[in-house]
């Protein structure tokens, strides 16, 4: 733990909270750790609300009977503009394993309780859907995120207990369940709509489908080879969550990142960032039919993923992130492949929205579908680009500066409109404000690869025991968080993932109300989330 | 209208002409790592390093004798083609650009290698070695008179994370074209003469793949993308996953990558309907 310093909100809290706020745990520019003395964090959410504007960004819980006899919750608030997270870690006794549900003031965490219940068998007290949401319904009666549960447990093969779903009913009033295996070449989840003729009544969501035991698998791994783990989180977002992972240790062990390296890897995040920003705006021409713009957006991702494996050696840009910096340099060969392909990019890309933009029945459909209005995206707690588009002002490069970020000028595209069209717009402008970013960032790469001077990553070291760090990273998507407590040998105790998917599932379900069901693609299209991100 | 034309017509064709001539790849790209194993002096280093224990070293006993030998085991199926063995052991281990690396038989993704050691363990004498082999592929005939035309596949993802997803689609775009051989993707298994699966099977997909399955129609082909799809990849098998796809149904053909590039998923797929080679 580095030195406690003076912490002015510490005091505050202390002040106002005497019998709740313990001790500081740890203070840094970028995030402050703060214990209390009982599982009841109520007092402190909304005084934190009220007083800061704080938004409750992540719930997640974590096993230390066998060390300390209890299990922590980690709350993680933001108050912007302020860059310092704020963590509280609340005990939840063994022997009276229940915590109170934050769930109906937030519906943001209304899922990450759950999960918490799930993974550990503590219990939200007073949350208003308490059924299972990550284990599904015909899962045993297993906690797996319990120090004592296995990784390798064989479950007997599961029977019967089929998840209820709310019911449809009326006359005229049908069901239509879609999922887990989709019609097109997309992630499985299912989908149950209640239509009423065309228009969708409510829909539900069932998710965790590609659960795959990620969060226990990074407390089985070597640290170095969980890098590689945090890449397949969510495959298109494979850059994105390994820096975040890379980060959240580099914090932990206080590794100093060289220069060269934050500059690489800004480059590699925003490139994520353009290719599946293109290959969305693509997707959601063709969802409502305008198959040509889809075909020249292919086009145009494919030529960004050749730069990819060009820079990184892998179209996804798999296998160049490390703990401590990135694992080769640039040469100057590189660094042209980058500045000649983002000139022909960025004009392409251009071409590419005046086309969709001209076309005016691909508009018609676009326009005021799939609404999401401000209001209720602030209640869910929404993030990224879903956020963005109905008046979220969020983003963690210019709330939170990470990697090479602060050196760079880039605007923050926010709308109210909340609709398919929008989510489109703030891509669309994302886009611009990373080719302008890429252009700053490759004018440093020039005076990085000429000098020669300095490694790209830091010299690798044993990371120590029982740190802890919390990293965000600003995916394509939206808030990426890992929280990481380390362990002896250079391994983990836990592993938090957080992806913005998380949150944003929600949203989905109230932009739907009221549309037409054939305009389900395009706007599920238009929030784009990971499956994989959110069932880990 | 005529701006649309305008831009398709300066793009003019932009299909790559693989398989009739090389993929046009980066010097960059790392595809199979390719093991010198009379130059290797110890395995261990690489073993180590890798990230889903695709290299795996057995020492053992000789029998009647003193001394150890030692096995080690390459698993082009579990491999993530991270480069990590090439720079533990730069004097035998080279990334290669080579990714045709689908085979019909998961026993043709391993390479094995037989060492006499020395008493600090490293290696004295190449007792014998097996490299690996995609070859001799077998094809029934009916199923290349049935299906090696026009194909219709249905992917299905058992629990992958969506990095062999965006490779599979990537295959729809104007760059790749997998309709120019006559094969597309069907929106039901019940369209479908080909499920492309990647994986790692997790338990809550198991069902839904077997019931995939049991609607597809027969004859039909399985074809298990990438690491995870083949083996569990860096996934495994655990309480939520049941590892590869051939623990739940019969694959016919195994495309290894993390994910495998679009042009080796074209070779996998044109393999499996015994399209290759004319």
């Amino acid at each position: 733990m580095p030195p406690t310093t003076h912490f002015p909100l510490f005091d505050d809290l202390r002040e106002k909270f005497p019998d709740l706020a313990a001790a500081l745990l740890s203070v840094s520019a970028d995030q402050a750790s703060i214990a209390l003395s009982g599982p009841d964090i109520r007092p402190i959410s909304t005084w934190l609300e009220s007083e800061f504007g704080a938004r409750l960004a992540a719930v997640f819980a974590e096993d230390r009977v066998a060390v300390e006899g209890v299990f922590y919750n980690h709350y993680v608030f933001e108050c912007p503009p302020d860059p310092c997270y704020l963590l509280f870690q609340a005990p939840v006794p063994a022997g009276d394993p229940r915590f109170p549900s934050l769930a109906a003031e937030h519906p943001a965490v209304n899922w990450q309780e759950r999960e918490i219940q799930d993974w550990f068998g503590l219990e939200a007290s007073g949350h208003p859907n308490p059924r299972r949401v990550a284990l599904h319904d015909n899962w045993p009666e297993v906690h797996p995120l319990l120090k004592d549960f296995p990784l390798d447990c064989v479950l007997a093969p599961f029977l019967g207990e089929r998840h209820v779903y709310r019911p449809t009913l009326g006359e005229g009033v049908f069901q239509i369940p879609v999922g887990p295996v989709h019609a097109g070449i997309i992630e499985p989840g299912h989908f149950n709509f209640a239509v009423a003729g065309e228009p969708i009544l409510y829909l539900q969501l069932r998710m965790f489908y590609t659960h795959k035991g990620a969060e226990k698998l990074f407390e089985a791994m070597p640290i170095d080879r969980c890098v590689f783990l945090a890449e397949s989180i969510s495959g298109d977002s494979a850059f994105s969550h390994g820096t975040a992972f890379c980060q959240a240790i580099e914090r932990a062990a206080e590794i100093e990142v060289p220069f060269r390296a934050h500059v690489i890897r800004t480059v590699l995040l925003e490139l994520e960032r353009v290719y599946n920003h293109i290959a969305d705006i693509g997707a959601i021409a063709m969802d409502v039919g305008f198959m040509v713009g889809n075909a020249h957006a292919g086009r145009l991702r494919e030529m960004v993923m050749r730069l990819n494996e060009g820079l990184t050696g892998s179209r996804l840009l798999r296998g160049m992130v490390c703990v401590g910096g990135v694992r080769r340099p640039w040469s100057l060969a590189q660094r042209d492949l980058l500045r000649d392909t983002l000139l022909v990019v960025e004009r392409e890309f251009n071409d590419l929205v005046a086309m969709i933009k001209a076309s005016d029945s691909t508009r018609d459909r676009l326009d005021r579908t799939g609404i999401l209005r401000p209001e209720i995206a602030k209640a869910l707690g929404i993030v990224g680009v879903g956020g963005r588009a109905s008046g979220i002002d969020l983003d963690v490069r210019r709330d939170h500066p990470y990697a090479a970020y602060s050196r760079y000028q880039f605007r923050v595209p926010v709308y109210n409109a909340g609709d398919v069209l929008h989510r489109m717009q703030v891509r669309i402008d994302e886009v611009a404000e990373s080719l302008d970013l890429l252009r700053a960032a490759t004018a440093d790469l020039t005076v990085l690869i000429t000098d020669q001077h300095g490694p790209c990553c830091a010299r690798p070291r044993p990371i120590p025991p029982d740190c802890c760090a919390l990293s965000a990273v600003e995916g394509w998507r939206g808030e990426i968080l890992h929280w990481v407590r380390t362990a002896p040998g250079n391994r983990l105790e836990r592993c938090k993932i957080k992806d913005p998917s998380v949150n944003n599932w929600p949203a989905l379900v109230e932009a739907v109300q009221g549309n037409i069901i054939a305009d389900f693609p395009v706007i599920n299209k238009s929030f784009n989330l990971s499956y994989s991100g959110t069932d880990r | 209208m005529f701006k649309i034309l305008q831009n398709t017509l300066r793009a003019g064709i932009v299909t790559v002409p693989y398989p009739d001539q090389p993929a046009l790849i980066s010097e960059q790209f790392r595809g199979r790592p390719e093991f010198d194993f009379e130059r290797w002096q110890d395995a261990r280093p690489a073993a180590e390093v890798c990230p889903t224990g695709a290299i795996q070293v057995q020492d053992r006993a000789l029998a009647g004798q003193t001394g150890l030998s030692r096995q080690v085991t390459i698993d082009y199926g579990l491999c993530i083609y991270c480069g990590l063995c090439a720079e533990a052991s730069p004097e035998a281990v080279r990334v290669t650009r080579d990714f045709e690396l689908a085979a019909q038989d998961r026993d043709a993704l391993f390479a094995i290698a037989e060492y006499g050691l020395t008493p600090d363990g490293t290696h004295a004498h190449l007792v014998s070695h097996s490299p690996w082999g995609a070859a001799g592929y077998h094809l029934t005939e009916t199923i290349h008179k049935v299906l090696g035309r026009s194909l219709a596949i249905r992917q299905v993802d058992a629990g992958s994370c969506n990095g062999c997803e965006l490779e599979i689609a990537a295959l729809s775009t104007p760059v790749h074209d997998l309709e120019r051989f006559g094969i597309h993707f069907v929106a039901s298994p019940r369209h479908a003469d080909m499920l492309l699966v990647t994986g790692p099977v997790t338990r809550n997909m198991e069902l839904a793949l077997r019931k995939t399955y049991a609607a597809t129609p027969d004859p039909k082909v399985v074809v298990a993308v990438g690491a995870c799809g083949i083996s569990g990849g860096i996934f495994g098998k655990n309480y939520a996953s049941l590892g590869g796809v051939d623990g739940v149904i019969p694959v016919d053909v195994y495309i290894p990558g993390c994910p495998p590039r679009p042009e080796a998923l074209i070779h996998g797929i044109l393999l499996a309907v015994g399209r290759l080679g004319g």
